[in-house]
């Protein structure tokens, strides 16, 4: 693990059957960087978001994640009630469908409060001021704190989802292709609003998509995958404005330009 | 850094294509490149189109991988090989001391022409607000009216997009500075004021290296002309 | 009674029940999973609790019954009766001369003491199974002391209508560890389980679990720092002895909308009136 590496993974391997997910994955990420992974679907990007995570655990291989005190842990030797305080905390999950974290029967506000509550915030109305300044930092209205999710657009569940997660300012999110069904206005936004604040709150995020545009404006470097392994990896507007490898020449020269 | 010290420097610099979907054919566009920079001066890139002269500016700041050869750079006090650093590096080094005014702006969809700017001053760390007013008055200074700052420059016009870029790039105030194609949508007044911001920087000792291809402008900006050949005129 | 073992139940189950028992008083507030038996009353009625009370149950032993704080209501009636013909045991209404006291959605007003047992009859014995459908998720959550969903109830009852509504069955926190549903009992009685000087055990039949608060445990009602748990009792005092502090049944006199406010604890109420006035 690099000195810096707030995460590292060497030597990832998964297979499902007779299918490599994972061939040899090696992977860092440093504190309050975008790193973007991209491929095909089937390439092992979300089986690679697993088990960075600690959701899946490798064949073979490690994940190690340098926690606030600097101390190194691994993540798939980490007892089970370390590894879900991690992911209540410092750790956070964006997935492509908000309906999978959020719970839809429960406020916005409270939404937004249930990390706080599972932090042991026990004041009624901080946690209601934080839900609030949450939701504002997400551009949703104040005064729909209480309503239920059900009364949102896609794009609303999608910003309420991302407010839950980052309410604990957490050091590290996973996101999983955050703008997929999406029309593209709302991409927009969305993207502009994840920008705005990984960078603001310094956060790292490992991000799957397979919207090579997506990761060219959030990403500061890239790890293409194919088939379980890693093709090509460095500076994003390197990799996909100088690509070495035939298949991530065949993916950047497959994006259409508006 | 006195003016006149050494601050780039590319040896046997080399850089080719291979297009592995048009039957992995080699693409030779740089080879040998030795060019040297110094504090306070420009040098302007000459040669006929397709000479590769984009290349190689593109090859010095990264966005292109250096196929051989080294990229040699003063960076915070010491002398660092760019074509061999990780990307890490390269990224600190764009931010502190390698700038690059790209041909044409690459818009974010939904941020303003002064947000664009001044995030080259709070990506070094630079307070919002102070960030803003130099973003405010570098915009002003290339003649983007103040209506303009609070939008997003993807329906602005070329020429107000190119000066979106450019005040991005001044901004910054890194010691090295890369220009493709600076002056290529402006009209003569704003050629003007690029002029007077090179000059500028070339006082505060600042390293210029550019591709103009307006004869004028050129000549009121360089020191000194580097010729690219073309490979295939050279072979 | 012929034909049956000594209070219904046969030995070898009294004994695993007696066991799931100690197992659930060394864990205050933990869910210990039992062989429940089929009862000759449906569930709902009290099974859970009758076959604890069979477990626990000596020849010795004064059983009280008590349904929603009466001792002459029909469940309360059937269960008393059920276990006088199996047991022989004496049975009162009394709970001063009770030593083991069943109830339904209520704890007595009079304290408990040391040498008494009560024993409560439990519907759902998990208190997030509203919250949250997986029982598999439900019981790491208890593992690992995850109870911030919990509070997201809370959270949801404040912000919609100002105040936390849960009248019954309020959540308190065991020990300072297990998050547990007190069976049905009104938020009023709830303060009365924290310490009390008797052995508190829980029985759902249908959901097969028992669980125990030990004499002097910490039992303490969920809340949040400015949103306090609250005492709620009906303003009035009750019309037959009039008690100030005693939780309060309405109870409708007439057809023309005539109604009365009286102790839902019977023997409380007629242990309170002059003599011959009951």
């Amino acid at each position: 693990m690099s000195p810096d590496a707030l995460l590292s993974a060497r030597g990832l391997r998964l297979s499902f059957g007779r299918i490599d997910a994972l061939d040899g994955v090696d992977a860092e990420v440093f504190p309050g960087e975008v790193l973007a992974v991209v491929g095909e679907s089937g390439s092992g990007k979300t089986t690679l978001l697993h088990a960075l995570s600690g959701a899946m655990c490798p064949d073979a291989g490690a994940v190690s994640y340098r926690g606030p005190d600097g101390a190194v842990q691994d993540v798939h030797r980490m007892p089970a009630p370390a590894l879900r305080a991690l992911h209540r905390s410092d750790w956070g999950t964006v997935h492509q469908d908000p309906r999978q974290s959020l719970r839809m029967a429960v406020s916005a506000g409270g939404n937004v409060g249930e990390r706080l509550m599972a932090q042991g915030a026990r004041h009624y109305g901080d946690i209601r001021a934080a839900a609030i300044d949450w939701l504002r930092e997400v551009e949703i209205a104040a005064d729909r704190v209480d309503d239920l999710p059900r009364t949102f657009s896609g794009g609303m569940l999608q910003r309420l989802q991302i407010a839950r997660t980052l309410v604990t300012q957490p050091r590290l999110v996973f996101m999983d292709e955050p703008t997929g069904g999406l029309d593209v206005s709302v991409q927009a936004r969305l993207l502009d609003l994840i920008r705005g604040l990984v960078a603001r709150l310094g956060v790292a995020v490992v991000l799957v998509t397979h919207d090579i545009a997506v990761a060219r404006l959030l990403a500061r470097r890239i790890v293409v995958m194919r088939a379980g392994r890693v093709v090509e990896t460095g500076l994003t507007d390197q990799v996909l404005d100088d690509p070495q490898h035939p298949y991530t020449q065949l993916l950047v020269s497959s994006v259409l330009h508006a | 850094m006195s003016a006149g010290d050494l601050v780039l420097r590319t040896e046997g610099l080399g850089k080719s294509f291979t297009l592995h979907l048009q039957g992995g054919v080699r693409i030779p566009v740089l080879d040998g490149v030795a060019l040297a920079l110094r504090a306070g001066e420009c040098v302007v890139l000459s040669g006929p189109s397709g000479a590769g002269k984009s290349t190689l500016l593109r090859t010095i700041y990264g966005n292109y991988r250096a196929e051989s050869g080294s990229i040699l750079l003063r960076h915070r006090g010491a002398w660092l090989d760019l074509a061999t650093a990780g990307p890490r590096t390269v990224l600190e080094v764009r931010r502190d001391t390698l700038g690059y005014v790209s041909q044409f702006l690459r818009v974010v969809p939904r941020v303003s022409a002064l947000c664009i700017v001044a995030e080259a001053l709070t990506a070094r760390g630079v307070g919002t607000e102070e960030a803003r007013a130099g973003a405010r008055a570098m915009l002003l200074q290339l003649h983007v009216p103040e209506r303009l700052h609070a939008l997003p420059p993807a329906t602005f016009s070329g020429g107000e997009q190119q000066r979106v870029n450019l005040a991005r790039g001044f901004l910054g105030r890194h010691p090295i500075l890369l220009l493709d194609e600076p002056t290529a949508s402006l009209d003569a007044a704003n050629r003007a004021v690029v002029v007077g911001l090179v000059r500028a920087a070339k006082a505060r000792g600042v390293a210029v290296l550019g591709i103009v291809h307006d004869a004028d402008t050129r000549d009121a900006i360089a020191d000194r002309l580097f010729p690219v050949t073309p490979l295939q005129d050279a072979a | 009674m012929n034909g049956y073992n000594f209070a219904y139940l046969d030995e070898q189950t009294k004994r695993m029940i007696r066991r799931a028992l100690l197992k659930a008083v060394t864990i205050p507030g933990h869910q210990v999973p039992f062989g429940s038996r089929e009862m000759p009353l449906p569930y709902g009625w009290g099974t859970g609790g009758i076959q604890v009370t069979a477990s626990i149950l000596g020849r010795a032993d004064v059983l009280k019954v008590i349904d929603q704080g009466a001792d002459d209501t029909t469940n309360a009636v059937s269960i008393r009766r059920f276990f006088a013909r199996t047991a022989g045991v004496a049975t009162t209404t009394r709970t001063a001369d009770a030593s083991v006291i069943q109830t339904r959605h209520r704890i007595p007003e009079t304290l408990l003491r040391e040498d008494q047992i009560i024993v409560y009859q439990v519907p759902q014995p998990e208190p997030l199974s509203k919250l949250e459908p997986s029982r598999a998720e439900t019981r790491r959550m208890h593992a690992l002391a995850e109870y911030g969903l919990m509070h997201v109830k809370l959270y949801e009852d404040i912000a919609r209508i100002g105040a936390v509504t849960i009248s019954y069955d309020y959540p308190v926190m065991v020990n300072g560890r297990h998050l547990m549903s007190p069976s049905p009992i009104p938020a009023f009685d709830t303060p009365k389980m924290d310490g009390m000087a008797a052995l508190q055990l829980f029985g759902a039949g249908r959901e097969k679990r028992i669980y125990a608060i030990p004499p002097y445990t910490s039992v303490k009602p969920l809340d949040f720092e400015d949103h306090p748990f609250r005492l709620t009792r009906a303003p009035h005092a009750c019309a037959l002895c009039g008690a100030g502090d005693s939780y309060l049944d309405e109870v409708v006199t007439d057809d023309r909308g005539g109604r009365m406010w009286v102790c839902s604890d019977t023997d409380f109420c007629a242990g309170r009136q002059p003599a011959g006035a009951a």
